[in-house]
């Protein structure tokens, strides 16, 4: 019974939390935190069960309020959104457990509504990716981002800026996709997904519908934060709290890319934007831009958070390219990556909250090897992090490089494939340099003495902020080793005809 | 092609894990020194057991096969302990035993700091190493190749100097570079043959490539192998590398790492593309011209340097290429002189670079023109070095001559005097560059060598017995493990019935 109930419940409980913490909140504010919790781990729990339902026993669709669609609105819970369902609610997950030492320190006194709005983020988050209406799809994208200027707004002194930038850059972003949305609505008469795919055949010689495509795709690149419109991404990022970058940084882009993959693999459809139309070859341009420029922009950066947004900008391209090349290898690099570069940005982010939480900072040209013996277990998993990031075997971040450096040899792109393996090489610059200033002494410090002058003692991270980064960090060595596990699982979320 | 037989069993597998099991062992004794270099002892001797434990039943042509897990759609992790693997296994797991005691002398008297680390990751570097060695398929072979590269980073920063520092800067940015070029390669190979696979002859059987696909093909991935095996250009980050502890020179730079450079060399040329193919894409010939300007460049090279590890690194760059050159010959003896190359020159070179270490921590001494009369204060010491030096220039009866012999022969079978020249002139380059450090050690009066002996035992043992191996094998080519009939049974399953 409760399955069926699935496509519609897991967002609502996150709803339903948003609601009832502020009231809740007033009341006692230390229910926030909890309350939060409990929502997250039920939805993160159904998340489970229902995708493992589904990869047994199908697409399940609930229709709202009874109505059929095309009339009503349809959530479609498929293997490729019930996937992405959990790969967000789990992350979320583990990034609320890291939080809440931060979030006590950051926002004291903001937490009610600090934590309501991150409920309705994953409201927001989760509408998006099950939802099977394009109209639909905008709410719940304005849901997400209103939810998600405010998460960022409340950081340092210069994040309010950055969120009204980001605030600017995205509604842009969203109305380009309700123009587009709209031609669509106009040439088809429709706004469900599954409709409309099936109109697409006869209406996609129209060049409204070019135009269409062009409008979402430009919208939904803002939001997935594709190169050139990423410029929202590095202050945002930087300047957010520690929990806000925890919990965006991993998951925020990877609903727009979700968004961009079922609208064009599965309501356009591949042989059109790929094959008639070069707006496939167009994305994977831009995303190679994104790669290069993000790693190159990224090894200039001193400061650890706006390293790793730059590191993102890059990471996002790999999945673009993948959607670009629209054949079965790069659609599962693409989705492999979401999950891949989920598990490792968490990692990444949370490490760097760890710092500041001890340090106060995470500026990397104070990093020094004092580092590795007061944080041994924070920087054992910026090693794993890294080495995965870099795409060294068996970690995580092989396998998805591995899947796009197939796609691009299938589709005969050459300089696809380059830029995937150079772009391995500046990761590991800007990697690299961080492990070797904390392993090692700097030059400078190995002339003055032979021994330490005083013992540095052991300060890591309490237990709630330690061992959520170790759990993803040791996932990541698991995701690595079980990746044909899952990559069986993403042959059933193709488009039919891939 | 031959069908390998096979048959299922962990054994490679524990072989490949002994000494990661070390590793936790290893650093939570790190306050316990004789307890922590115990595990690491032990671990060696375990893991040399189990290697030699699969000789018999390689010998005989089955290959112990054990499958980890799927590890991408149609490729496994897989190990199979077929006869290359079992004899690059047990060279390198053999030499580790003397090597740890060797480590233990150098580190001990030269009071180094972070043994822990290096203890460690010299017990993770051989894991990698004895996985290349048993990697069934390419894709395996690449992961155990990075987990190498990574491996080997602590002990190239030891010292932690600014030369240390740099020179592991430039040995990552060649081997993951090197690295990245193999993954290209790997997924170009897995989608014009389907499979990624170890075949003695070739995977490419019936698949047509043109010659521009074919030679880019063999040049990424001579290019990802290139770096470690040491073949020029690719070459520079060895000498910079001789920053490291003399004990990680020694193994790893001499036998580990780079010995895995030129494994990998085999294996593409015999086991991926296959005789027929190099031959008839013309791959054999961009192979033997990149062979030959190595070992008389680095052989050149050799003579400039009066840092003795460097000029050591130089001669280890040109005798990387005699295996080279050899596996480019497609010829009987050619093939199976240079895969004895791989087991003579570790014998050779590992002696050579122990003795260098013992120079530095006994007399404190890294340059040849300091080397005067140190003979007479070390003599066993140099007597090692003598034998090593002798055999590398290739005189008899020490081992070295018996692989120069074979190449030397395998050039002639396959019509490429060219081979034969370059194979003579080395030697007498050899010669040229080694025998005046004998010069100066025995027949030079030295100064300030008042009062010093020779070095520990610890050191001393090891370098006689390596070099007594040398001259043992020399005289005894198959003793106690018949490398010399599997070297050549390889290079026959491998040639088949190929003829130029």
């Amino acid at each position: 019974m409760i399955e069926r109930n699935l496509p519609a419940l897991i967002p609502l409980i996150f709803l339903a939390s948003a609601l009832l913490i502020p009231i809740l909140g007033l009341w006692k504010k230390k229910l926030a935190y909890p309350l939060a919790i409990i929502a997250t781990l039920t939805s993160a729990s159904l998340s489970v069960y229902g995708f493992i339902y589904v990869l047994l026993n199908g697409t399940i669709r609930y229709n709202f309020s009874g109505w059929i669609p095309p009339i009503g609105i349809e959530y479609v819970y498929d293997p490729l959104s019930s996937f992405v369902v959990l790969v967000i609610n789990f992350i979320t997950l583990v990034v609320l457990t890291h939080s809440f030492i931060p979030v006590t320190i950051d926002l004291e006194f903001k937490q009610t509504a600090y934590y309501s709005v991150v409920m309705l983020l994953l409201t927001g988050f989760n509408g998006m990716v099950i939802t099977g209406d394009l109209f639909n799809l905008y709410v719940f994208i304005e849901i997400s981002s209103l939810a998600g200027y405010a998460l960022i707004a409340v950081g340092e002194k210069k994040a309010p800026f950055a969120a009204f930038r980001y605030l600017i850059i995205g509604t842009i972003g969203a109305s380009f996709y309700l123009l587009g949305i709209g031609y669509l609505y106009f040439m088809s008469g429709t706004l469900n997904m599954s409709d409309l795919a099936a109109i697409m055949p006869m209406i996609k010689d129209s060049p409204t519908i070019l135009v269409a495509l062009i409008l979402i795709v430009v919208a939904l690149g803002v939001k997935m934060a594709i190169f050139p419109m990423h410029g929202w991404l590095p202050d945002s990022y930087t300047y957010a709290p520690t929990s806000t970058s925890s919990l965006i940084a991993p998951i925020g882009t990877k609903v727009g890319a979700y968004a961009m993959m079922r609208i064009l693999f599965f309501v356009f459809g591949a042989d059109y934007f790929s094959k008639e139309l070069p707006v496939g070859d167009l994305i994977a341009i831009f995303a190679c831009g994104g790669i290069i420029f993000g790693s190159v922009m990224a090894i200039a950066q001193k400061e650890l958070k706006r390293m790793l947004a730059y590191s993102s900008v890059a990471q996002i391209g790999y999945i673009g390219l993948g959607i670009g090349l629209a054949n079965p290898f790069g659609f599962i690099g693409a989705v492999l990556h979401l999950l891949n570069h989920a598990f490792m940005k968490a990692t990444l982010f949370f490490i760097a909250g760890n710092l500041r939480n001890k340090t106060g900072n995470s500026d990397i040209t104070l990093f020094d090897d004092s580092y590795r013996k007061k944080y041994p277990w924070t920087m054992a998993s910026f090693t794993i992090a890294a080495l995965s990031m870099v795409g060294l075997p068996p970690l995580a971040g092989f396998f998805s490089k591995w899947y796009l450096v197939l796609g691009t040899i299938e589709n005969s792109k050459w300089l696809y494939l380059a830029v995937i393996l150079t772009s391995s090489l500046l990761n590991a610059v800007y990697f690299f340099r961080i492990i070797e200033k904390v392993y090692m002494k700097s030059p400078a410090q190995s002339k003055d003495s032979g021994t330490d002058n005083f013992e540095i003692k052991r300060d890591e991270v309490s237990a709630s902020m330690l061992i959520p980064t170790l759990i993803l960090a040791i996932g990541l060595i698991v995701l690595g080793l079980l990746n044909v596990v899952i990559v069986n699982q993403i042959y059933k979320m193709m488009p039919v005809g891939m | 092609m031959e069908i390998l037989q096979t048959y299922n069993s962990i054994v490679p597998f524990y072989a490949i894990i002994v000494s990661i099991i070390a590793v936790p062992l290893i650093i939570i004794s790190g306050k316990f020194p004789n307890l922590r270099e115990f595990w690491t002892i032990l671990a060696a001797l375990v893991k040399f057991g189990l290697v030699l434990s699969l000789l018999p039943g390689a010998m005989e042509g089955k290959a112990a096969l054990y499958s980890l897990l799927e590890i991408a759609p149609g490729i496994e992790l897989a190990l199979k302990a077929d006869q290359f693997g079992v004899f690059f296994a047990l060279i390198a797991s053999g030499l580790w035993i003397f090597t740890s005691f060797y480590s233990i002398g150098y580190v001990r008297g030269n009071d180094e700091r972070k043994q822990t680390r290096y203890f460690a990751s010299f017990s993770v570097c051989l894991s990698a190493t004895i996985g290349i060695a048993f990697s069934a398929n390419f894709l395996t072979f690449i992961v155990f190749y990075e987990i190498l590269t990574i491996a080997t980073y602590p002990l190239v920063i030891h010292k932690e100097n600014k030369e240390a520092i740099s020179a592991g800067r430039k040995y990552l940015l060649y081997t993951l570079s090197a690295g990245i070029i193999l993954i290209a390669a790997a997924g170009l190979t897995y989608t014009y043959a389907g499979t990624l696979n170890f075949n003695p002859g070739g995977i490419f059987e019936s698949i047509e490539l043109s010659q521009g696909g074919a030679t880019v093909l063999f040049l990424l991935f001579l290019t990802g192998v290139g770096v470690k095996a040491g073949i020029m250009p690719l070459h520079s980050w060895l000498p910079a590398a001789m920053a490291a502890p003399t004990p990680v020179s020694a193994l790893l730079h001499a036998v580990a790492v780079v010995k895995s450079g030129v494994f990998g060399v085999v294996r593409i040329v015999g086991f991926i593309f296959g005789p027929e193919m190099m031959y008839n894409y013309g791959l054999n010939n961009i192979l033997l011209a990149f062979a030959g300007v190595t070992i008389i460049t680095a052989s050149l090279l050799a003579f400039k340097q009066d840092n003795l590890k460097r000029r050591l690194a130089y001669s280890t760059i040109g005798h990387l290429s005699y295996i080279v050159l050899g596996v480019a010959l497609l010829s009987p003896s050619g093939f199976a002189g240079g895969i004895f190359h791989i087991a003579t020159h570790a014998t050779m070179k590992i002696t050579l670079f122990f003795c260098a270490g013992a120079i530095y921590v006994n007399l404190h001494k890294e340059n040849i023109s300091e080397l005067n009369g140190i003979g007479k204060v070390m003599p066993w010491t140099m007597a090692a070095f003598t034998i090593g030096s002798l055999g590398l220039a290739g005189i008899p009866p020490i081992n070295g001559f018996i692989s120069k012999w074979f190449l030397g022969v395998g050039a002639l079978q396959a019509n490429m005097s060219i081979a034969l020249i370059i194979l003579v002139l080395s030697g007498l380059l050899n010669a040229g560059y080694f025998f005046p450090i004998i010069h100066r050690a025995f027949f030079r009066e030295g100064k300030n060598l008042e009062g010093h002996k020779e070095a520990s035992l610890l050191m001393v043992l090891p370098i006689v017995i390596t070099a007594f191996l040398s001259l043992l094998f020399g005289l005894f080519p198959d003793l106690f493990f018949n490398f010399f009939t599997t070297a050549v049974n390889i290079s026959n399953s491998v040639l088949g019935g190929f003829l130029r």
